[in-house]
């Protein structure tokens, strides 16, 4: 009698078995094809996540910032394409607010409110906020914008289809449609730069430091230590984007 | 028992199958070998990217020749200015320095991009002056090393 109940237990083990075997094989095979589901995250320990600080304080408006990113990366030179641009912030004594930004700061700026009339002005530069959940790379149909292993936010020219989604949907205005290739462009905090051991050439260029990038899961990087030490925040953090430019000093006129 | 398939589901399960292929077909020859390597993009573009050209060398460059001039910067207020934020995009120039020349720009509106007077640069930020008052019909160069901005010259 128990001679004869081996045979069915021995196939119920192997029935299940074969079951576990298959659903690991399965699970195994979903994993590798996990990029059509997921967004890209910061796992790769060996690759820096890069992260940016703005200081307001020690903007200028000189507008070098912007002049440079148009040639460095053949942005066009009328004056509604930039990369990066500076706005001029005027507060008034009677609590109203003058924002301009002639040519994207590129030839400098002019104080339009007398003296008197100030409570308080400043520069805020502004660019892509390279954002770790990017609302850009999450409506693009076809996967020709994304962030990079790095955490930078970029565009495959070859893939775009000039749909124009990803400019509707970035919260900050920092990418527009280039006239002449019809497809999207914005800041690519100068990967190409950056891959050759240079820095992004804003930041190159700043004469007076207010521009910052480092590596943010590095605890001993410059950056780090700066966002240790001031009080810094994001752009619309409501709108949770994750975005990785950091200002310090920043005001709540700000937009 | 024996089980019976209809020839009609027989037909259809084919017609399903070459539809099956042909879209896998088509799908497979549609996507980039390197789409999806990385995430939902084509990984081939990181490097396509990564390759433009660098038309700003960096101030590393700059100081393969002009070191001595970077000696007179290191001394005044102007030490941490890059050469190119003046100057201008210098990789043509670092590789070939006989030919393609840099701009000096020496307007007086040039230097004012920074230090003409304006309520929104902070105070401790940079050393501001009025252009409509101070001394107007000279160029900033004429008392003033670009180099050396307090090393005045007699």
């Amino acid at each position: 009698m128990e001679y004869e109940k081996v045979k069915p237990s021995r196939r119920k083990f192997l029935k299940s078995a074969a079951l576990i075997a298959g659903t690991a094989i399965g699970f195994k095979s979903l994993n590798s094809s996990r990029y059509l589901l997921f967004a890209a995250e910061p796992n790769d320990k060996n690759l820096p996540w890069y992260g940016i600080v703005i200081d307001i304080e020690k903007c200028i408006g000189c507008g070098k910032c912007a002049k440079s990113c148009k040639i460095e990366n053949d942005v066009p030179q009328e004056p509604f394409f930039f990369r990066t641009w500076v706005e001029q912030y005027t507060v008034k004594n009677d609590g109203s607010v003058n924002i301009m930004s002639p040519n994207g700061g590129i030839d400098g700026f002019e104080q339009q409110v007398p003296d008197g009339e100030i409570f308080k002005s400043f520069f805020v530069p502004k660019m892509c906020n390279h954002c770790s959940k990017s609302p850009c790379s999450q409506v693009c149909p076809v996967g020709a914008t994304f962030e990079s292993p790095e955490g930078v936010v970029l565009i495959d020219e070859k893939y775009c289809i000039g749909c124009r989604y990803c400019v509707q949907a970035c919260p900050y205005g920092c990418r527009f449609i280039h006239p002449v290739k019809k497809v999207a462009n914005k800041c690519t905090f100068c990967y190409h730069r950056l891959k050759k051991n240079l820095d992004p050439v804003c930041m190159e260029v700043c004469p007076t430091g207010a521009r910052m990038y480092g590596n943010l899961k590095d605890r001993n990087s410059k950056i780090v230590k700066f966002l240790k030490e001031h009080t810094t925040q994001v752009l619309r953090p409501h709108l949770n984007t994750g975005s990785k430019l950091y200002y310090n000093a920043l005001h709540s006129e700000v937009k | 028992m024996k089980f019976f398939i209809p020839p009609q589901l027989k037909r259809l399960s084919l017609a399903f199958a070459l539809f099956i292929s042909a879209f896998l077909i088509i799908r497979y020859s549609l996507i980039p070998k390197s789409f999806g390597q990385y995430g939902f993009y084509r990984g081939a573009s990181l490097g396509e990217i990564a390759q433009l050209p660098v038309k700003y060398a960096g101030h590393k460059a700059c100081l393969v020749c002009h070191q001595d001039i970077d000696d007179l910067k290191q001394q005044d207020v102007h030490s941490e200015i890059s050469c190119e934020t003046c100057h201008g995009p210098g990789q043509k120039h670092s590789e070939n320095g006989d030919t393609t020349l840099l701009e000096k720009p020496i307007s007086r509106e040039s230097c004012g991009m920074c230090h003409s007077k304006n309520a929104a640069k902070q105070k401790e930020a940079v050393f501001q002056v009025d252009l409509k008052e101070h001394n107007v019909k000279k160029k900033c160069i004429e008392c003033h090393n670009p180099h050396q901005p307090w090393n005045m010259k007699k």
